[in-house]
């Protein structure tokens, strides 16, 4: 316990280390404009393919409807700020919730359905989403939300970012996590453990989709405005390419994932083309050279690198 | 014939002659998930190509209807054989998810592929036949519907023939039941995952060209939607069987019509989605499939 909470604690250093880099170097303007609205999108990125990494990677429910959850988030925020007069911790926690709620309600029924038919449901349910919110005048319609205040800086993202990232791997080192990791190794023999499968799986959308929401959330205070026409099943390719990219079951890999395609997408944003015929490539030879991801389901930690440096020394002990 | 139902019968052409539309891309659907359980989602984009073979061909080649459409569907099933072979055919055997991660990405670059050799700016198809207009007791129904119909009607029978009636019919027949069974009665079953893909796109093509007379206009991301349709199409009448996909994607047709004449076409598209989930739901078998119990 005592080391976990040590663990917990580097691990918070480190960030707050990060972050005091990144905002240093932007403060000096070291990091231009363009590369400062790609390091909030990289953090928008990472909550979304971690947040989807749960529900696919690790609970192995195929869902390509994450972009309908994000776009409830989005609007979902949107209102409470700019309608409602709230402040943008209520909207972001607003957008959470309506996001949750939603997950809750689609997920109960839709996560009886398996494999290839999950995924073209939730497909189908992420169009849903999006047509009724473009037949709301309130919001917009198909013209979108106008007129968002930017509230979303590069703290709020960062941070968001990181409360996502802790949240969903102490979720997964859980004995919930436990119960989710089993139910994608063998649903039957999960069930026949005595895990309720049903429930776990409803449990981990409806965390996946919150956190969706709060992209949304984020995503909508930076970009000015909320338009249907962002939050389509392309979006959700693009999420799910990040995880699978990354490796299913593995949150080092989906942030390295969604750095390294937010970056791609970045350096190719005069051809946008270009860009999905790299990731739709990238998708083919992936499935058919290495279908586990570039990290399989491993992770990234502080073990591997004291592993790496601490051999000698571990060994010198053991002489001693 | 007072105006309301004037209007619903109306709108029952337009929905039949574009649900003949869907049947057609939904039959290359439940052909190949019948023979090796895969959503193709590719297959739209395949209908894509399709119209564009067809708008080359008419357009600098000046060919005349029909040595387009078979041109169209010959390059169409050319392709559609290629990507089994590059694609999908290294992946045999792989998890299903790692197979439908490769369609969205084959989907993917078709799509954008497309984009890029033909820019994305829709072009207009030319007008192979002189629209004449019926009127019957004040419903009106033109030549280019007469010909979809015609045209999808004859693919079909064409094909029920040919599944029902070969050797290469029985043999798919054979793979989609059993494929190791299949294989060991000296069935080649990959020429027939083969002839399957060939025949479900160049049945596609044809659908891309039809469309191409009807709406007059092609781009290259015409076939996301009509290719996710005629998947629910696929799934409404049972995915899998033939006449399944051929009712499933009439009767999506006419729902759609009827809900853009009578509600608000832009729910048109979500009353797709809406259909799928029920069906998956409460009948995942679809309307002529039997349910078949998982063994553990």
């Amino acid at each position: 316990m005592r080391t976990k909470m040590k663990r917990d604690l580097a691990g918070l250093a480190a960030c707050i280390a990060l972050y005091l880099l990144f905002m240093v170097l932007m403060e000096t303007e070291i990091i231009g404009a363009f590369w400062q609205l790609n390091i909030v999108l990289i953090c928008i990125n990472i909550i979304l393919a971690v947040s989807l990494n749960l529900i696919t990677g690790f609970t192995g429910q195929f869902s390509i409807g994450h972009a309908g959850f994000m776009a409830v988030g989005a609007y979902m925020s949107a209102v409470f700020t700019v309608k409602l007069g709230l402040p943008f911790f209520a909207g972001i926690l607003a957008g959470a919730v309506g996001a949750a709620i939603l997950g809750f309600a689609i997920g109960l029924p839709t996560l009886r359905l398996q494999g290839d038919y999950l995924a073209i449901a939730t497909l189908g349910l992420g169009e849903i989403i999006r047509i009724t919110i473009l037949n709301i005048p309130y919001v917009g319609g198909a013209s979108g939300l106008m007129g968002i205040p930017r509230y979303t800086t590069f703290t709020w993202a960062f941070f968001a970012m990181v409360i996502t990232i802790f949240f969903i791997k102490n979720f997964i080192n859980s004995s919930h996590g436990r119960a989710c990791i089993s139910i994608r190794e063998n649903e039957i023999a999960a069930e026949a453990m005595g895990v309720d499968t049903t429930k776990y799986k409803v449990i981990a959308f409806t965390i996946g989709a919150a956190f969706a929401g709060v992209a949304g959330g984020l995503f909508s205070h930076y970009f000015y405005i909320a338009h249907p026409a962002s939050f389509t099943f392309m979006k959700s390719f693009d999420i799910l390419t990040m995880v699978v990219l990354g490796g299913m079951g593995s949150i080092s890999g989906s942030i390295t994932a969604a750095i390294l395609l937010t970056f791609i997408s970045a350096a190719l944003a005069s051809y946008p083309e270009w860009r999905m015929v790299v990731y739709s490539l990238m998708l083919i030879v992936l499935m058919i050279y290495r279908p586990q991801g570039l990290f399989g389901n491993k992770e990234i930690s502080l073990k591997i690198f004291s592993r790496i440096w601490g051999g000698g020394q571990h060994g010198a002990a053991q002489n001693k | 014939m007072d105006s309301l139902t004037q209007q619903f019968f109306q709108q029952l052409i337009n929905g039949v002659s574009l649900g003949s539309i869907y049947a057609l891309i939904a039959l290359g659907y439940t052909m190949v998930y019948g023979i090796i359980r895969l959503i193709n989602f590719a297959h739209g984009d395949i209908y894509m190509l399709g119209a564009y073979a067809g708008y080359f061909a008419t357009t600098y080649f000046k060919m005349s209807f029909f040595p387009a459409l078979i041109f169209s569907m010959v390059v169409a099933a050319i392709v559609g054989m290629l990507i089994e072979r590059l694609a999908y055919r290294p992946l045999r055997g792989a998890p299903k998810i790692a197979i439908l991660i490769t369609a969205i990405g084959v989907s993917l670059f078709l799509e954008y592929g497309g984009i890029i050799l033909v820019t994305p700016q829709p072009r207009t198809f030319p007008e192979l036949f002189t629209t004449t207009t019926f009127n019957f007791w004040g419903l009106v129904v033109n030549s280019q519907q007469i010909v979809i119909l015609a045209i999808s009607l004859a693919l079909m029978f064409i094909l029920t023939y040919v599944v029902n009636n070969t050797k290469v019919g029985k043999a798919m027949r054979a793979v989609s039941f059993d494929t190791d069974a299949a294989r060991l009665m000296g069935i080649n079953v990959d020429r027939i995952i083969s002839i399957t893909f060939a025949i479900g796109s160049s049945l596609a093509a044809a659908a891309g060209i039809l469309v191409g007379i009807y709406y007059n206009s092609i781009d290259p991301l015409m076939g996301i939607m009509p290719g996710l349709k005629a998947f629910v199409a696929a799934v409404l009448g049972g995915i899998g069987v033939i006449p399944g996909a051929m009712v499933g994607g009439v009767l999506l047709g006419v729902i759609e019509a009827l809900v853009s004449g009578f509600l608000s076409s832009t729910f048109r598209d979500a009353a797709a989605f809406i259909i799928l989930i029920v069906i998956l739901l409460f009948r995942p078998a679809g309307l002529f499939g039997k349910n078949i119990r998982e063994k553990v």
